[in-house]
């Protein structure tokens, strides 16, 4: 019976080690570790509350149609495809313009970070530009974006590369401060030139604080996106929820809002098993 | 000969509110190739400040550092980073550079790289082989007494072994004085102990010329053949004491040397030293208030 232990353990219904003698659980962040088990029970309910309520008709199906309805309106959307395009494509069409966003964020962000972290000119120099552009919603340039750059994937990538770069420029910005100067020293004594001790010392010391930015303006490209494709667009997650939503489809929409929220959660699990691996050391010290 | 000059330093800080800290005055000394210096006294009387013009990470608002002048061949290097501005007077000190190696206090080991990396990291900056590195990689982790320990993470180690490990790294480096900031500073009293007693043998077994800051008297007065007492406002030494403990240390127990009449009554002398001192400070601040 050893494995069901270790079930258990895993699932959070028994507490190994030490945590099985504490006393005190109460404000032990040890205490609230864990419990898989009530995940399952939470997305169950959910489903059997949304089951229920339909099928005893406590709603009609336009405001909220049945599980059945949405998993057939998500197989008819798979295979059959909605306004010429199929759910993958609609899935591709909106992950290509978020990663294509995210990653010249990232690639354009973490440099000028970079140097405003490594340079007072540099520092004075951007700080007024990232000062403003970075309280400003992306939503809000939506209509600038259009009339400078078109209705075809150019602006919404803009619009997602916008999103992300302000994030990632302060997030390099404090990861490269974040150093303890005796690191620096350490390794000018060791014999280091500028150019190691930025790739040995500055860099490696950052990546907790650019992973975490990284996560943060992922889950800002997401929002940033739906909204994007509202406008002027014939594809897209984003397209189909605002199609749904204007034929009082609420299937559809229903599809479009779970396949976002799983694939974000997937991304965003991907990227701390990523950082769990390429940064161990983070918390650690 | 690979001896430290430093002559009539003086350090004042300017702060941004237009007033100035005088950290350091007139403080010169010269230490010999392969002597042993600690120095003690309160806090905020210039140790660190004394040490990171020694390092060549701050230039002194008065006065020079020299080191290596006399040596066969006077330190230069490549690059300002490096260490000496070639051309420029022989051995004097602007920079920070690889023949003086610095030992911190917990925090400055890179937590990226595994033990062995951080070890090897001097010699990776200067482009050594894999090989090379290896044997260094291997020789120090047995300085220090973690043999095996050369794949583990940093911050899977206790506080004693990390400050073994930012010993292996600055000796690994080959430096001729090596600096060392209470590095003993945040380890509990046995671990410290026992690192004491490393220290004492390294310094030794390689010769290294070493200055050691700490504000523990009994470690200062044990690892010390010189020793300083500097006293604050301004930064100054104020008394100095050649010690035979250090060399008694090498071959007989630490301990035994803690009960010696000569030892307690210079440790009672410099801890009544520094009491008064405090006391003064403390004065000050009571009637500035
Ligand atoms: N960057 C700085 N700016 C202004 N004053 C400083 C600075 N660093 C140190 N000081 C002052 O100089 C004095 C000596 O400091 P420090 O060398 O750190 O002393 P210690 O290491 O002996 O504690 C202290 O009074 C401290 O407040
Ligand atoms: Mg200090």
């Amino acid at each position: 019976m050893k494995w069901l232990q270790i079930a258990l353990v895993r699932l959070g219904l028994r507490r190994s080690g030490e945590d099985a003698r504490k006393t005190v659980s109460f404000g032990d962040p040890a205490a609230a570790r864990g419990g898989y088990f009530w995940s399952f029970v939470s997305v169950a309910a959910v489903f059997a509350l949304w089951y229920v309520a339909t099928a005893l008709q406590w709603t009609t199906p336009i405001f909220l149609p049945p599980p059945s309805d949405v998993w057939e309106q998500f197989h008819a959307t798979a295979t059959e495809g909605f306004r010429g395009y199929t759910l993958a494509q609609h899935i591709g069409v909106s992950v290509y313009r978020l990663l294509v966003g995210f990653a010249l964020g990232c690639l354009i962000g973490i440099p000028i970070g970079f140097s405003m972290g490594l340079s007072r000119v540099l520092r004075g120099f951007f700080d007024p530009i990232v000062e403003f552009m970075r309280p400003i919603p992306p939503l809000a340039l939506i209509p600038l974006m259009i009339i400078w750059a078109g209705i075809d994937d150019k602006p919404k990538i803009i619009l997602l590369f916008l999103a992300a770069l302000w994030i990632m420029v302060l997030a390099a910005r404090s990861g490269v401060q974040s150093i303890r100067l005796s690191k620096i020293h350490a390794a000018y004594t060791l014999g280091a030139s500028r150019t190691q001790v930025l790739f040995r010392v500055i860099l490696p010391n950052s990546l907790p604080e650019i992973f975490t930015g990284m996560r943060v303006a992922m889950g800002v490209c997401w929002g940033t996106l739906v909204a994007a494709e509202l406008v002027a667009a014939d594809v897209g997650i984003g397209f189909m929820i605002v199609v749904g939503g204007k034929f009082l489809e609420t299937g559809l929409v229903l599809v479009g809002v779970i396949v976002i929220g799983v694939i974000g959660a997937a991304i965003d699990v991907g990227m701390r098993k990523l950082e769990a691996r390429l940064v161990p050391w983070k918390g650690m010290g | 000969m690979n001896g430290l000059i430093v002559k009539d330093l003086g350090m004042t800080y300017e702060l941004p509110n237009g007033g100035s800290v005088e950290a350091l005055r007139g403080v010169g000394f010269e230490l010999a190739a392969g002597e042993m210096l600690t120095v003690l006294g309160p806090s905020g009387c210039g140790k660190t400040t004394l040490l990171n013009i020694v390092a060549g990470f701050l230039a002194p608002t008065a006065g020079k550092v020299w080191f290596g002048v006399d040596g066969a061949k006077p330190v230069t290097a490549p690059s300002r980073e490096r260490g000496l501005v070639p051309g420029r007077e022989p051995g004097l000190v602007t920079a920070p550079g690889r023949e003086r190696g610095m030992v911190f206090q917990q925090g400055a080991l890179f937590e990226w790289m595994s033990v062995a990396d951080n070890i090897a990291f001097g010699p990776r900056m200067r482009g050594a082989g894999k090989k090379e590195m290896k044997d260094i990689v291997e020789q120090y982790l047995n300085t220090v007494g973690l043999a095996g320990f050369g794949n583990k993470a940093i911050y899977e180690l206790s506080g004693g072994m990390q400050q073994r490990v930012a010993l292996a790294r600055c000796l690994a480096n080959e430096p001729h004085l090596i600096l060392m900031d209470e590095p003993l500073g945040a380890l509990d009293a046995l671990t410290r102990e026992k690192m004491q007693s490393l220290i004492l043998k390294i310094w030794n077994d390689t010769g290294k010329t070493i200055v050691l800051i700490t504000h523990s008297v009994e470690e200062a007065l044990m690892l010390g053949q010189r020793l300083f007492v500097m006293a604050p406002r301004p930064g100054r030494i104020e008394r100095e004491y050649r010690l035979p403990f250090a060399s008694r240390g090498l071959d007989g127990n630490l301990r035994e040397i803690k009960t010696d009449a000569e030892y307690v009554e210079k440790r009672e002398e410099i801890l009544s030293m520094i009491w008064e001192m405090e006391e003064e400070i403390m004065g000050r601040q009571e009637r500035a208030s």
